[in-house]
């Protein structure tokens, strides 16, 4: 069994190699998510404990799973995760719950959780997995916040609901601007932190 | 051992499904009473809201817990009941919760579904309609329901409608998964505030009420949210289905104070048709409960 470096390895994915702005995994469900910051933050959170929790989990059975069903068998492990997550927050936090409903369908399909369970926990103790769950789901997290900062501030001239931009640039000609609210912006967004990020770490950039 | 046998393959499979399947059944019945438990309350706090926007001086605190929103409900509902297609009561009144708040009963949006698919289908006979009545600070107030197909999902809401049987006091609106920040304003103050003050159209075939585009100068069209036409117009025509369901009731309540048809109980109503001219159609037990 090789050693893995446990800081390195909840820390890599958050910047170096984040899911989304390196791997460009999830990115239908960064695009949905982050017209406001309220329903990113959330997502971030519910996809951080389900990624974490079903790379633990599919870790520790890694060894008794058959290969030819394994894709099949970390499905159900992540649909646990994801329903389980669900049925708590309905009885826990309901406000939550009901915020994170559309997206829980989101969370199972997702590219992330499956991606990091195929490649990292099948293959590595349940400590790391744990680890690299978390930091792949904090680095998800991340952009989707960011994202989502622009888009709501931009598009609906609030914070988490809270207006931030004054009535008095609205009665100066000031719009909201449409565009960011749908999709499309936000993919232009992205390719903007990609850009960004790549151009500070030249050694993402390809020959 | 060799995991790729078929053997194991199934075997492996089937245990896999059969400890899922019990941790989620296991999980959904402890977890049930405290998510049924929300949804009541969320359930009573929207009919509150959309009876309590009757009165600026009256709300519900942003910070109230569960048991304030409870109290609030049982102190200003003063009957709710089912009716049917006529308008006329059917069954016992619900439960108020006037004396033991965790007896309170409402409908849950699986009953307005329920309700919903004999509306569309056009069966009006075994309709059970719900009718939450509140005495407002003087002012009485009916909500009643509305359910529907959104965009992505249901969409539901409950408006309250003040004694002459059109002039819509308040309303609030809420739904399953309609697109943030467009669609889904519907559950939001912006929208559902201007309901406030609007009159419906008993005598008009199909067009009862309607959430329309643009600015509109009739009492019973509301503005429609941009980019969100088809949520909007989901809620026009669900708005539409049921106000028809209610029109006998709302007729008849409105004819009640002046004409009281078909009421026997007409001088035990006497000065408490003023206030509450509904009790002239409900049953005569609910007019000694008003009293008390």
């Amino acid at each position: 069994m090789k050693d893995v470096n446990l800081k390195e390895t909840l820390l890599n994915p958050i910047l170096k190699g984040n899911p989304i702005s390196v791997l460009v995994l999830g990115i239908c469900s960064s695009l949905a998510v982050t017209v406001q910051l309220k329903g990113a933050c959330i997502m971030a959170l519910s996809v951080t404990i389900v990624t974490a929790l079903s790379s633990m989990v599919v870790s520790m059975m890694r060894k008794s799973i058959p290969n030819r069903i394994r894709i099949i068998v970390q499905l159900v492990v992540v649909a646990l995760m994801v329903i389980l997550v669900d049925q708590v927050l309905k009885a826990y936090a309901y406000s939550v719950s009901k915020t994170l409903s559309v997206y829980v369908g989101l969370i199972i399909t997702n590219c992330i959780v499956m991606g990091r369970i195929e490649a990292f926990a099948l293959g590595n103790k349940p400590i790391p997995s744990f680890l690299d769950g978390l930091g792949n789901g904090i680095g998800y997290g991340l952009i989707l916040i960011v994202v989502a900062f622009f888009r709501e501030l931009l598009g609906s001239g609030s914070l988490f609901g809270f207006q931030i931009i004054p009535d008095s640039f609205y009665a100066a000609g000031y719009l909201n601007n449409g565009l960011v609210i749908l999709p499309p912006m936000a993919l232009i967004l992205l390719g903007c932190i990609i850009w960004i990020q790549r151009s500070i770490q030249k050694d993402l950039q390809e020959k | 051992m060799n995991t790729n046998s078929n053997t194991y393959t199934i075997i492996y499979s089937t245990v896999l499904v059969v400890v899922v399947a019990a941790i989620l059944a296991f999980a959904a019945e402890f977890l049930k009473p405290a998510q049924q438990n929300n949804i009541k309350v969320e359930t009573v706090s929207k009919v509150l809201t959309a009876a309590l926007q009757a009165d600026e001086t009256v709300n519900i605190p942003a910070d109230a817990s569960d048991k304030d929103i409870m109290e609030m409900y049982a102190k200003y509902i003063t009957d709710a009941y089912f009716i049917d297609f006529t308008g006329k009561k059917v069954g016992e009144s619900m439960n108020l919760g006037k004396e033991d708040l965790q007896k309170i009963k409402v409908t849950t949006n699986s009953d307005l579904k329920a309700q919903n698919d004999q509306l569309k289908a056009g069966k009006t006979d075994n309709l059970r309609l719900p009718v939450y009545q509140f005495d407002i600070n003087g002012q009485a107030i009916t909500v009643i329901p509305c359910y529907g197909a959104g965009l992505w999902g249901p969409i539901w809401g409950y408006v309250a409608v003040a004694a002459d049987g059109k002039t819509i006091k308040g309303a609030i609106f809420d739904h399953k998964s309609e697109t943030p920040g467009l669609g889904a304003k519907i559950a939001e103050e912006p929208f559902y505030s201007t309901f406030a003050g609007k009159a419906l159209d008993l005598a008009s075939e199909d067009k009862i009420f309607n959430v329309e585009k643009g600015h509109h100068a009739e009492a019973n069209v509301v503005d429609a949210i941009s980019g969100a036409t088809i949520t909007s117009q989901s809620l026009g025509r669900s708005l539409n289905r049921w106000f028809t369901a209610y029109r006998n009731f709302f007729k008849e309540m409105a004819a009640a104070p002046a004409e009281c048809w078909e009421c026997e109980e007409a001088p035990a109503c006497g000065e408490a048709a003023e206030a509450a001219p509904e009790c002239c159609t409900a049953e005569p037990e609910n007019n000694t409960n008003k009293e008390e």
